[in-house]
């Protein structure tokens, strides 16, 4: 694994920072699912969860800041729904975790292919 | 191409790659059991691996260290968890500082590998899965994932000549 920054204008690392904060918590992570299944209200989520209203307007606040969420007024309540732009950015870290992966891969199938050309060669 | 599949699990923090090789099993098991080997491969081009120890069994461990184009060394370690040759090798990759001494305070990944015979050859399958979500975001902290758009970069050259 490199980890040597080789490039640091690839990615806003603040905006890495940020996204993978607010999903390391449980409860958050469920309501980044709920509401990308459907936007809820403020309330309708609180009622979930065995914590003040409060308590999950924090959590709301903090996915927020991610971008992982949105939040709109609508009359009397706060409506909250999912970011997938945000949650896509989060699987390319995984994917690009597979680029590495892909790239041994390709170099173990180079190495075996050398036993191939050797074999011919000995003939 | 010999990736035949990739599953990524970002609820589960794991990546499942799925590769076949025309080649036995017994072959594509000493890639990862011959350390010449293996070092040919595991380090990005750029960043070529070099493994002083590599003890496969199991509790045994392996070292490495990958050195940069300025020569900076980044240190590695490996300790296998479950051997069973040539079908599934299974173990812990983390971080060393300089001295290869492992880090406590950096996340260690693990990888799953399971090899297979099929008729086309052999099939590889890699299993590596993060601790937690704080490891994954610490990683990309230091710079992991700047390393791995290079290397996606790299294999998109490559594609384009084929």
């Amino acid at each position: 694994m490199v980890v040597q920054s080789l490039d640091p204008a690839a990615l806003d690392q603040d905006e890495v920072d940020r996204v993978f904060g607010a999903l390391a918590d449980a409860t958050r992570r469920d309501i980044v699912v709920r509401v990308l299944r459907e936007e809820q209200s403020v309330s309708a989520l609180a009622r979930r969860y065995a914590m003040s209203f409060a308590a999950v307007q924090k959590h709301v606040a903090v996915l927020e800041r991610a971008a992982l969420v949105r939040k709109q007024r609508r009359g009397r309540e706060q409506m909250v729904s999912g970011d997938v732009e945000t949650i896509r950015a989060a699987t390319r870290l995984l994917g690009a975790y597979e680029a590495i992966w892909r790239g041994r891969v390709d170099r173990i199938d180079d190495l075996l292919a050398e036993d191939v050309d050797d074999e011919r060669e000995a003939r | 191409m010999t990736v035949v599949s990739s599953t990524k699990d970002a609820e589960a923090l794991s990546l499942e790659i799925v590769s076949e090789f025309s080649a036995t099993p017994d072959r594509v098991w000493q890639v990862w059991e011959d350390a010449r080997q293996l070092e040919r491969w595991w380090g990005p081009p750029e960043w070529p691996a070099t493994f002083v120890d590599h003890d496969v069994r199991v509790g045994g461990r392996s070292s490495y260290f990958m050195t940069g184009p300025d020569g900076t060394k980044a240190h590695g370690w490996w300790e296998f968890v479950a051997v069973d040759a040539p079908r599934s090798l299974s173990f812990d990759d983390g971080f060393a500082d300089d001295t290869g001494r492992p880090t406590d305070s950096m996340p260690v990944t693990r990888a799953v590998v399971r090899i297979e015979e099929v008729p086309a050859g052999t099939r590889m399958t890699i299993t590596s899965t993060f601790p937690t979500l704080e490891a994954l975001e610490q990683l990309v902290a230091m710079g992991m994932l700047e390393g791995m758009t290079l290397a996606l970069g790299q294999i998109d050259a490559i594609l384009a000549d084929a």
